[in-house]
């Protein structure tokens, strides 16, 4: 059975999709990614899809559910590297993704993934500061 | 090519997209037709179980285009107009898949008969 | 038996063309500046030859006979280039007709019975009348041509994607925006934000004169798009009037980043780079002297 890796990197966590995927293949992704999440701690997730020259409605809702189901284990969900072609797709599709936030690619990624978890860990600081 | 698998869908789009690049589509148009017909063959599976589906070039004057049929022997849908609605399902889906395909395409088609099945038609032309 | 018309043009091939030649250098319309009359001489002299040699007994009467269909190629030729050479249609018409007059004008003197002559005369005038109708049809196909080819270049040069700074694109939309279009400008915006790794694009649309619904909604599709990407999108060179009609159609624009001029854009983007811009401190040194 095929499956796509799933790359631990620190507190981030990376999957490349690099073949076409089918619908079973996809669900199985969104488990593994799931459970990942919550053995590692994870707090970001990177989806390169740098090398998917098609998503559509199914596939979209795959990275919309992923991304909420991340969100509910407190770990945001970045999609890197969409091709200009699967963007204007998308849109004509009439599917923004939304809530699912997008970079330009792995880097540019990591960096607003390390901004998000930085602005979300300072409140906290503050809140420590404040007790005691 | 019959489709009747959802692992049935790559090779077919691996077809279509050959037959797109001889047409001459730009990267942008073959990334909707086959966006369309991924959207089309899934329905295909989910609600009839599987059907055929044919790829034919077509040209019109100085246009070239690619025209898709997908044929099923399904349930049939009983109200066309309401499934054409954006936000529409009655699976669990986003009720997207039929209006957000029709955006996709130059010309759509749609036959129903409930009971006996559903022809879709699309057509894409290679500037269009 | 051959027809008699056919062989008084045969034998007075020479004439025709020497009257057809008086008669295309007399008329005002004569294009030297397009054409040389060498060229003109040679490209009727083809022609001619063309239509006399397959003027045959069976054809004469029927202007639509397959034997002629190489002389309406070469005069499909030679209207498309001169479609494409600019000249006028009635130049180009007069080019076909003047030849039906000296056809005529031959056949006058050659033939001496009335009767015949009407009959024949009346016979190559169907025939060349077809030619100028085929010729129009053909000069029009090559005008089409000429504005199809000027409509590619006019999208393709009509949206330049400009970097203005590191990680900034700038694209000036002029024109109209219609659904071709918005897909010609996404596509080169995204190719753009692509390759130079751009995480801003501004979109500056003072030179659209008008925005409707639809052009709202191929601007909000380009901005969604560049999300999708990861990049943010600013649409800059709102004009008043433009503002007011987006909010009478009730067009929402809200979760868009609109700015009134491209400056103002391009200081939004600054911002969202945190980079700033300041003014070189020479003033505060020449005080200090």
């Amino acid at each position: 059975m095929e499956k796509i890796p799933i790359l631990r990197m620190g507190s981030l966590l990376l999957v490349t999709i690099q073949v076409d995927l089918y619908d079973r293949l996809a669900e199985n992704l969104e488990a593994d990614l799931v459970q990942t999440i919550n053995k590692t701690g994870a707090k970001g997730v990177l989806i390169d899809i740098s090398a998917v020259s098609i998503i559509d409605s199914f596939m979209g809702r795959i990275i919309g559910n992923i991304a909420t189901m991340s969100k509910i284990l407190d770990a945001e969900t970045v999609v890197v590297g969409m091709q200009p072609a699967v963007a204007i797709t998308l849109v004509e599709l009439g599917l923004p993704l939304k809530g699912v936030l997008s970079a330009l690619n792995v880097e540019k990624g990591i960096e607003l993934l390390t901004r998000k978890i930085a602005d979300d860990k300072e409140p906290e600081d503050a809140d420590d500061g404040d007790s005691e | 090519m019959t489709i009747t698998r959802e692992v049935d869908v790559i090779p077919f789009r691996n077809r279509l997209k050959e037959y797109a690049v001889k047409v001459g589509m730009s990267l942008v148009n073959q990334t909707k037709i086959i966006t369309a017909a991924s959207e089309l063959a899934r329905n295909m599976l989910k609600y009839a179980g599987g059907g055929n589906a044919v790829i034919e070039v077509i040209s019109k004057g100085r246009e070239n285009g690619i025209k898709l049929i997908f044929i099923d022997k399904g349930p049939g849908i009983p109200d066309v107009k309401l499934a054409m609605k954006d936000g529409f399902s009655t699976g669990k889906s986003l009720g997207l898949g039929l209006p957000g395909t029709k955006r996709l395409v130059s010309e759509f088609d749609i036959q129903s008969e409930v009971g006996k099945g559903t022809t879709v038609t699309v057509i894409k032309w290679k500037n269009g | 038996m051959k027809n008699e018309a056919i062989k008084v043009l045969q034998k007075k091939k020479k004439t025709i063309l020497e009257t057809w030649m008086k008669f295309q250098l007399a008329d005002e319309g004569l294009r030297e500046d397009l054409m040389s009359n060498e060229d003109l001489r040679v490209q009727s002299e083809e022609l001619l030859n063309t239509f006399v040699d397959n003027l045959k007994d069976e054809s004469i009467d029927d202007p639509k006979n397959s034997d002629f269909e190489p002389v309406v190629d070469i005069l499909t030729g030679i209207s498309i280039s001169r479609a494409k050479q600019g000249y006028s249609p009635r130049e180009t018409g007069t080019f076909v007709f003047s030849l039906k007059d000296a056809l005529l004008n031959v056949l006058q003197t050659e033939i001496k019975d009335p009767q015949e002559l009407y009959m024949q005369s009346l016979k190559i005038s169907k025939i060349i009348d077809s030619f100028g109708v085929s010729t129009f049809e053909t000069f029009i196909k090559g005008r089409e041509e000429v504005i199809l080819r000027q409509t590619d270049e006019i999208t393709e040069i009509s949206t330049p994607v400009i970097r203005v700074w590191d990680g900034i694109l700038a694209l000036p939309i002029i024109g109209t925006l219609d659904s071709s279009r918005t897909q010609v400008v996404m596509e080169s915006l995204l190719q753009e934000i692509v390759e130079s790794g751009s995480s801003i694009a501004i979109l500056d649309i003072s030179g659209v004169p008008a925005v409707d619904s639809l052009v709202a909604q191929h601007l909000i599709k380009t901005v969604s798009a560049t999300r999708l990407m990861g990049a943010e999108c600013i649409i800059s060179g709102i004009r008043p009037e433009i503002a007011q009609t987006v909010v009478h159609l009730g067009i929402d624009l809200s979760h868009v980043t609109t700015k009134a001029s491209l400056a103002s854009a391009l200081k939004t983007a600054f911002a969202l780079l945190q980079l700033q811009v300041v003014k070189k401190q020479k003033v505060a040194a020449i005080s200090e002297n």
